[in-house]
């Protein structure tokens, strides 16, 4: 049972780390804000999710992972609130021109 | 793992020397934001997560905001000629490069095991009734470096506030941008009741495990400044005497309990043994709220409205 579970979390934390690799290669080559924020969403998204799902059965207790869970959940509510202000900036700046 | 250390290392350096250089200087202060998130980590890798969360919080977080609302006040203005001539630039280059060279000498000459005063340090700590090492050195240990820390940030409010106009003098800062944008307003609702929470743990955890008076200062002092910012809650006059009660409680209370010790302990700032736990967590809910109220303040700036009559 153990193995199986040591498993899914190199799988897991390894497929979160290959989408943050992703995130920031789209960060980086992307042509407008608008698409790296494209890019770094996803990235935050679903590769921290997918991070904190591998790592949810190594946490000693039920504590410990209700923690990683709202680790995740705060992330997300701070991640999409920047990237709509971000993304409302460029466009008002665009609308402006 | 060395390897990790190794790239932790070369990025900082390469951060740092990116900060130094970047002409324009909104990107140099995000890439000192960066800078702090990864020096944070550095300290993790030093097996000191207190030190890691304070720079977070005040080196990643409140340093960075108020850097950037100082870059923006800036904006726009025309800049000065530089005053430094060239040679005045290579002092101050030379002089740098000597206080560097003289620290890493210093560093690199430690005697090995190098001095240290831990297992003193662990010796004491039941008597203090603390889990924490680094709360007991912080309030119990070295508790006065601990008190003038707390009336420095006081201090440096003072500066501050003392910027505002006099018209405008006990008036309150302005903090809400023109049109408050939906999902900020959304995340002022949403966000502080869960940063409160987390906030009074991270003070309350910070007896036995890491966390304590900054950290969780700087997550209550965030949860004001998006609440504020959301446009939910105008910022308090300066001259409100709650707000002041607030700012300078934490300093009093830890003065008045250093005092008290002349009279029921072995001197200034020494707690009676038994009542050592309870009065150090009392300090330290007072010093919490303090910090947070001037970090906030800090940030929040000098008064922008003329004070309600």
């Amino acid at each position: 049972m153990s193995a199986l579970l040591d498993t899914a979390t190199v799988v897991l934390v390894s497929v979160g780390a290959l989408l943050f690799l992703a995130g920031a290669l789209g960060l980086l080559r992307f042509p407008d804000t608008l698409s790296r924020l494209h890019a770094i969403s996803k990235a935050d998204n679903l590769g921290l999710g997918l991070i904190l799902l591998g790592l949810l059965p190594q946490s000693a207790s039920i504590a410990g992972g209700l923690k990683l869970v709202c680790i995740w959940l705060l992330a997300q509510l701070s991640a999409a609130t920047a990237s709509q202000l971000l993304a409302r900036a460029v466009h008002r700046d665009r609308t402006e021109r | 793992m060395a390897l990790f250390d190794l790239a932790l290392v070369a990025l900082l350096l390469m951060l740092a020397l990116r900060v130094v250089v970047e002409p324009d200087e909104r990107s140099a202060i995000i890439t000192f934001l960066a800078f702090g998130l990864l020096l944070g980590l550095a300290w993790v890798r030093l097996a000191a997560p207190d030190v890691a969360l304070t720079e977070i919080a005040i080196g990643g977080g409140v340093t960075g905001i108020l850097l950037l609302r100082a870059e923006a006040a800036l904006r726009g203005r025309g800049k000065q000629a530089e005053p430094a001539t060239r040679t005045g630039k290579l002092a101050v280059a030379a002089g740098s490069a000597a206080i560097s060279a003289g620290l890493g000498f210093a560093v690199l000459t430690f005697s090995t095991p190098a001095p240290t005063l831990a297992p003193a340090a662990a010796q004491a700590l039941p008597a203090t009734g603390l889990g924490n090492p680094v709360t007991a050195v912080l309030l119990a240990f070295r508790a006065l470096d601990t008190l003038l820390e707390k009336v420095v940030v006081l201090l440096a409010l003072i500066g501050v506030w003392s910027l505002a106009p006099d018209a405008l003098w006990g008036g309150a800062p302005d903090l809400k941008p023109a049109a408050v944008p939906g999902p900020l307003a959304y995340l002022g609702r949403v966000l502080p009741p869960f940063g409160v929470v987390i906030g009074v743990y991270m003070f309350w955890v910070g007896a036995d495990a890491p966390g304590g008076t900054f950290q969780a200062g700087t997550v209550l002092a965030a949860m004001w400044l998006l609440v504020m910012m959301a446009g939910l809650h105008p910022p308090p006059d300066t001259t409100r005497w709650l707000l002041r009660l607030v700012l300078a409680g934490g300093p009093i209370l830890f003065l008045a309990i250093a005092f008290l010790g002349f009279a029921f302990a072995d001197g200034f700032l020494a707690y009676p043994k038994a009542l050592a736990k309870p009065l150090i967590l009392a300090i330290e809910a007072a010093l919490t709220l303090s910090v947070a109220a001037a970090l906030a303040m800090l940030v929040a700036g000098p008064a922008r409205k003329a004070p309600a009559r």
